[in-house]
């Protein structure tokens, strides 16, 4: 895994090796190199900068699922001073691919939800690969239920390829637990900030993603299907996922120019699976800016302000009628 | 000679035009040919075998409506290709013959109609447009449906067919599965009754949004009815599908519908419904007199 480069990555590996190989040769041979290691450094900051700033679509896809991603359990990790899990539906089951609990972060109590991915075969066995079932968002909905009992302000993390399209899922009614979870989470009386941290993988990431602010990581990507998926229906093959990729405009930055996410949120260079440290300090740090704003919200502001939000979304053309003449009598 | 060369019959040549085309058709259930004519005024529905067909918004309408009562609302509003979508074929072009093929702006037609004595806010949506994917027309179009009818303080009843949402206007088509279920919350909150009649096919993101919002969920006979495709699910799970899947039956037995209603039925079980749910205007001043 730590292994694990991208294609497009692979550049800063060759420098890399390059410099390992230096290095090794300078201790060997007790030959001072040190200007030329530097030199390579600075080659490396450069590249890795240069393929960061020029990433394509397809590329930003590949980071949003690279494995040393940080996921959900991570950020809770580094950014809280306390997690309480809480399990299970009260109806069916725990689902491990969409957790939450209670969280202390700087001070203050909070209630986190996320779905989370597994990095090995056993971890991705017990939280799905990352693919909520019905039970995961039934389970999100029981969470913030109790968060709004208790005035606890709802942190949303999503990074899921989608809900699970699996028999049970259908046995269980997928789209209506999402459905319920969309129509419930504008009645909510407390502040909800929902962050893309990796995959938004359509109705399964929207499900736990109304928000008062949407805020979306810089390599993040959010899609109404994924571009697999798109590319399998519209060109006929799913490798034409980098076009599909392109086509539907899925990046962070695509989605702010749309106005359909409040903010990014940046990444360091080299993307949030090269430090995780620094990555989770620039999340901590959004993440309560932004609270701190709709923190000042009343209730019922809250919820025209969640209502105002996406009741603008939506592009269309609209003609207005002439009225007709009136008929001579 | 001639013996051999007269013929003992003779032949009717007939001309393509004289049958009328589609003047019979093959029910795609049972194989049996079908008069055209009989399957209308079944309002499409298999007289051999009760399967049903999809109706055509005039259909859905002349079947559930009162004469003449239906007014049409928000008629105007044109999908625009902000992404300037081009696959295999542009979004733009898509739009432009499915106008044509189906003489409809959009994928839903939305308005006010009388259902027995109940003036209802009714949203019809059609399949033969684009797969009745929803984008951002029939997501507005919805939300309005829903606001206005709270505003009249009427009851919704939407009668929802879709692929799911429309990926030619990406993340828009997505976010119009949140803006809808608001508007639902609030007609909702306003204690406003909602029918959702479920027709064949509905699935993905408007099933995962207003199609499974109802107060009471009705769906028709052999209609599809689900989340995720039925492909994708054997492709991802690599397992056979149970007989029935994502049929009514199937998801009656699993707790997700109120009822199953033959489309010959389904007028009177709607307004059956609203009698209950719905206290018309006239009858609400009555009794706060």
């Amino acid at each position: 895994m730590s292994t694990y480069t991208l294609p497009f990555e692979k550049p800063i590996l060759e420098l890399e090796t390059k410099l390992e190989e230096l290095q090794t040769f300078s201790e060997d041979q007790s030959i001072d190199v040190s200007v030329e290691i530097e030199r390579m450094q600075e080659k490396i900051r450069e590249t890795r900068s240069e393929i960061y700033s020029n990433l394509t679509a397809w590329q930003k896809v590949q980071i949003a699922r690279h494995p040393r991603r940080p996921y959900t359990q991570d950020y809770i990790e580094d950014i809280t001073s306390d997690f309480i899990e809480l399990h299970g539906d009260r109806l069916y089951a725990d689902d491990q691919a969409l957790i939450g609990g209670f969280v202390t972060i700087q001070g203050k109590r909070l209630m986190l939800i996320g779905t989370q991915k597994g990095r090995d075969t056993k971890s991705n066995l017990k939280c799905n690969f990352g693919c909520a079932y019905p039970e995961g968002y039934r389970k999100a909905l029981r969470l913030m239920r109790l968060a709004a009992k208790h005035n606890l302000p709802i942190i949303t993390l999503i990074d899921t390829p989608g809900a699970f399209p699996g028999i049970e899922s259908e046995e269980r009614h997928m789209a209506e637990a999402i459905a319920v979870n969309l129509r419930e989470m504008f009645s909510l009386p407390v502040p909800i900030i929902a962050i893309v941290i990796g995959e938004g993988g359509s109705g399964g990431a929207l499900g736990i993603g109304v928000g008062n602010r949407l805020l979306v990581l810089e390599h993040a990507y959010y899609s109404v299907i994924s571009p697999e998926g798109c590319a399998a229906i519209l060109w006929k093959d799913r490798a034409y996922a980098d076009k599909a990729a392109e086509a539907m405009k899925i990046t962070a930055q695509n989605l702010l120019a749309a106005k359909l996410v409040d903010a990014i949120i940046p990444e360091p260079i080299g993307g949030a699976h090269g430090d995780r440290k620094t990555m989770s300090a620039t999340l901590k740090r959004h993440l309560l800016k932004h609270l701190r704003r709709v923190e000042k919200l009343s209730p019922t502001e809250l919820k025209e302000d969640r209502y105002e939000k996406f009741r603008v979304m939506g592009e269309f053309r609209e003609q207005q009628l002439v009225p007709e003449p009136l008929l001579p009598s | 000679m001639a013996l051999f060369g007269k013929k003992n019959y003779s032949t009717v040549k007939v001309r393509k035009h004289d049958i009328p085309d589609g003047l019979w058709i093959k029910c795609v259930a049972c194989n049996e040919i079908i008069f055209k004519q009989e399957l209308d005024k079944a309002h499409g529905v298999c007289p051999k075998c009760d399967h049903h067909f999809q109706l055509s918004r005039k259909e859905r309408l002349d079947l559930l409506a009162e004469e003449d009562t239906f007014e049409e609302w928000d008629r105007e509003l044109y999908s625009v290709d902000t992404l300037g979508f081009t696959g295999s074929a542009s979004y733009a072009s898509k739009l432009e013959s499915n106008i044509k093929k189906t003489g409809y702006k959009e994928a839903v037609t939305c308005g006010q109609a009388h259902m027995g004595k109940h003036r209802v806010g009714m949203a019809i949506m059609d399949f033969r447009f684009l797969g009745a994917s929803m984008g951002s027309v029939v997501g507005e179009k919805i939300t309005r449906l829903f606001e206005r009818a709270m505003e009249k303080k009427l009851p919704a009843v939407i009668f929802s067919a879709s692929g799911g949402a429309r990926m030619y206007e990406g993340m828009l088509s997505l976010m119009q599965m949140a803006k809808t279920s608001g508007a639902v919350e609030r007609h909702h909150g306003a204690g406003l009754p909602y029918i959702s009649v479920l027709t064949h096919p509905t699935m993905a993101g408007v099933m995962a949004s207003y199609a499974t919002l109802g107060d009471v969920i009705i769906a028709e006979p052999d209609a599809l009815i689900g989340f995720a495709g039925p492909r994708v699910i054997k492709e991802t799970t690599q397992q056979d599908l149970p007989e029935g899947f994502q049929k009514p039956e199937f998801l009656l037995k699993h707790g997700l519908l109120d009822m199953v209603t033959h489309r010959k039925d389904l007028k009177q079980t709607i307004i059956g419904l609203l009698d209950y749910m719905n206290t018309p205007p006239q009858e609400q001043e009555e009794s706060s007199r």
